[in-house]
């Protein structure tokens, strides 16, 4: 796989060795979250987030598929049958509440995965393709998302539907008729549920198989690092199996025990009071407000109030879909060599206002409409687009980067004397030939 | 060239932004938006204490028995709550008999087929029958109503942003109109059929009020029935119809975050101990180090232990 020094698979038991020569997933496996995958040794515990996402993607689809065991999506059943869940079926609260919540947690680890390639540059050369597919994944998560949001058929799973099936009749001339294409209709209906659950049910599978993509694309050149340095040589790598198996066993305990807190204690805590009732096309609710993980960017739908040459909605939308799309670019808007963030004491500044900009944004998109609510988002969202596309390419132009550590085993000494060779690549390690 | 497209791009959205900014600053102050009478009276819910609450809410059986009784005297007139069966009252205390006792008596008949004509027809409700609205459905509901549609109560504290306690406030929060509104808004005088109450979202809701004097209901343990008790009572209640899984909820949270705790503590363990050989400068102490393995097994060997 990625270095010379990966260790090919070795089957232990006659068994494994039949399988191994006839099929060989073993090795597979081996070398892609196994002994065989040498990974940097420095990784700090913001590597512990893409292995979180895999978890709760696997949690989403098996709850998923025991929810649509109970589910109906007939548009008169959809609400019933979702309570019926809640209270007939045998542990069924639990599937829905650990469905329900697990969306927020599957958005809340993978937002800290995408800041964690933010803040490090796991967006440069050579990992583009694998930023990239992480962004396809994104917003394929995004999708489904909202269309599994759609299914309850409760009050805001209906007026969502209606206002983000509205961004496409703002594309000038086929905006309206492409919007009642994909409802099926000229308003959420039968056929535009019947069609969300579908495709809920079938873009998890898609975004398994691009994680699949994903992990392949990241072995080539191996995980990236916090000091942003090339692995030199053996020294500066462990196997992921133990040394990060165990460490993303312990990060993930951490992360259910909060988890839990919310699907046992507080599981409407993320959700909208609006929900619990029943869709009515007849009743619009008094704020329509999409889940906490798409206020950023309903905020910046919402920040374009002025006609301008185009019509403010087309506006808000071309900014919104822009602001995601942009990401895709980063590697060539950010000239800067320096992966980690850490040695560019500018761009540090700009990373930290970015970080607090979509913390307000994501405020605003939920808050109440006032004068100030839509000044703040106008300035906010001018900021989102100014760091991308005016701020990061100059900072990385002129930018004086701090002198990097030598090697990732140098910035991991600390100025001990040496180090013990990992568990396995001992061989010739002081330690064992006294014990010799 | 993505560079300059992108600069392009990025000064495109950024000045549309601006000019927006601009035009509404202006707007904003030449046509400052008028207060409304909802922002300035509307009430947030009362703080009341519930035994559901916090992470070891259990309900009160007691309580739920008496704002079952509420419900059922009271609020059972104009509101079905569809999602609820009265086999659930069991969870509340009563036995099978009195289950069936209470479905049997109850004031509003389930709709049915005559079975020998096949027609429609009504009949007395058994365990198994959801709580029925007194409508056949909302337009016979709105037309008793005023045009106003009573709404199912059985989700009705998890629709409501305060749960219990907005319908506790609801409950015992209606009153005159203020003076003051009146002088600062005169047009937002409560409308005729329509009642003044600040924890309702518009102010003014054609409920009528529904707990009026104390002893309204009297209560089969003896408890004073208070239209502050009445109302607190059935706030409880209608946070078990909601959801009837709480306390299991709790419990199973609880099992489940001590499980989690020692899991997490296990991984911990097992983490700075598969890290030791990694971290420490020169370790044999790492259990895992092949060659402190041999030795073990050496030492097991001279003692006699079969490995």
């Amino acid at each position: 796989m990625s270095f010379a020094w990966a260790k090919p698979y070795e089957p232990k038991s006659p068994f494994m060795k039949w399988v191994d020569e006839r099929l060989p997933v073993p090795r597979l496996v081996y070398g892609a979250v196994g002994g065989g995958y040498p990974v940097p040794r420095n990784l700090n515990f913001f590597w512990n987030f893409g292995f979180m996402a895999g978890f709760a993607l696997m949690v989403q689809i098996i709850t998923g598929i025991v929810l649509a065991m109970h589910y109906n999506s007939y548009a008169g059943a959809a609400f019933g049958s979702v309570e019926r869940i809640m209270r007939d079926v045998n542990a069924g609260w639990l599937l829905r509440y650990v469905h329900q919540n697990g969306a927020s947690f599957f958005f809340a680890v993978i937002y800290i995965h995408i800041f964690r390639g933010l803040y490090y540059g796991s967006y440069k050369a050579p990992r583009e393709v694998v930023w990239m597919l992480g962004l396809v994944i994104y917003l394929l998560m995004m999708a489904t998302a909202f269309m599994g949001y759609v299914l309850p058929w409760g009050q805001m799973s209906y007026w969502g539907a209606q206002v983000i099936t509205g961004f496409f009749s703002a594309i000038p001339l086929v905006g309206e008729p492409i919007r009642v294409w994909l409802l099926g209709g000229y308003a959420p209906d039968q056929a535009a549920l019947t069609r969300f659950f579908s495709l809920h049910y079938l873009l998890p599978f898609v975004i398994a198989g691009v994680t699949i993509l994903k992990i392949w694309a990241l072995h080539i050149p191996g995980s990236s690092n916090p000091t942003g340095v090339d692995v030199k040589d053996e020294k500066d790598t462990l196997p992921f199996h133990p040394f990060y198996t165990a460490k993303d066993g312990f990060g993930l305990g951490v992360a259910l025990i909060i988890f839990s807190l919310f699907i046992f204690f507080w599981p409407y805590s993320l959700g909208h009071p609006d929900n619990y009732i029943e869709a009515n096309p007849l009743v619009t609710p008094a704020h329509i407000v999409p889940e906490w993980y798409f206020w950023p960017f309903y905020a910046i739908l919402r920040a374009f109030t002025v006609d301008f040459i185009l019509p403010a909605k087309l506006w808000g939308v071309l900014a919104m879909f822009s602001s995601i799309l942009l990401l895709f670019f980063l590697t060539w808007l950010d000239r800067s060599p320096i992966r980690s963030t850490s040695y560019r004491p500018v761009y540090k500044i700009f990373f930290w206002i970015l970080v607090f900009d979509i913390a307000l944004l994501g405020y605003l998109g939920v808050a109440h409409i006032t004068p100030l609510t839509v000044a703040l988002s106008q300035v906010a969202a001018a900021y989102y687009f100014a760091h991308f596309l005016i701020i990061l390419p100059l900072v990385s132009k002129f930018e004086k980067p701090l002198p990097l550590p030598n090697s990732i085993t140098e910035s991991v000494l600390h100025g001990e004397k040496q180090e013990s060779a990992p568990f396995g690549l001992a061989k010739t390690s002081p330690a064992v030939t006294a014990v010799e | 060239m993505v560079r300059i497209i992108g600069f392009f791009v990025g000064l495109g959205f950024v000045g549309v932004l601006l000019i927006s900014l601009v035009v509404n600053g202006i707007d904003a102050i030449q046509n400052p938006s008028p207060h409304t009478a909802e922002e300035e009276f509307h009430l947030k819910p009362k703080n009341v204490a519930f035994t559901h609450e916090g992470m070891f809410g259990k309900y009160n059986r007691e309580q739920l028995q008496r704002g079952f009784q509420v419900y059922k005297e009271v609020c059972a007139a104009c509101h079905g709550m569809k999602f609820v069966s009265f086999y659930q009252l069991s969870d509340l205390g009563y036995n099978e008999a009195e289950v069936k006792a209470i479905a049997n008596q109850w004031a509003i008949e389930v709709p049915d087929v005559n079975p020998e004509t096949g027609e429609a027809t009504t009949r007395k409700a058994l365990p198994s029958d959801r709580f029925p609205s007194p409508y056949a459905n909302e337009t016979a509901a709105r037309a008793a109503n005023n045009n106003a549609y009573p709404p199912d109560l059985s989700l009705i504290t998890e629709a409501r942003e305060g749960g219990a306690e907005y319908i506790y406030s609801l409950l015992t929060g209606y009153q005159q109109q203020p003076a003051e509104l009146l002088r600062k808004f005169p047009e937002a005088k409560t409308g005729q059929g329509l009642h003044y109450n600040p924890y309702f979202a518009n102010l003014n809701i054609a409920m009528p009020p529904p707990l009026t004097a104390d002893g309204q209901v009297t209560y089969a343990d003896g408890t004073k029935s208070t239209v502050d008790q009445m109302a607190k009572d059935v706030s409880a209640f209608l946070m078990w119809t909601a959801e009837p899984t709480l306390e299991n909820r709790h419990r199973a949270g609880w099992a489940t975050l001590i499980f989690l705790t020692i899991a997490t503590i296990l991984a911990y363990l097992a983490y700075r101990n598969i890290w030791a050989t990694a971290k420490r400068e020169v370790s044999i102490r790492g259990p895992l180090e092949p060659a402190f393995r041999e030795r073990m097994d050496e030492q097991k060997g001279e003692r006699g232990i079969a490995g």
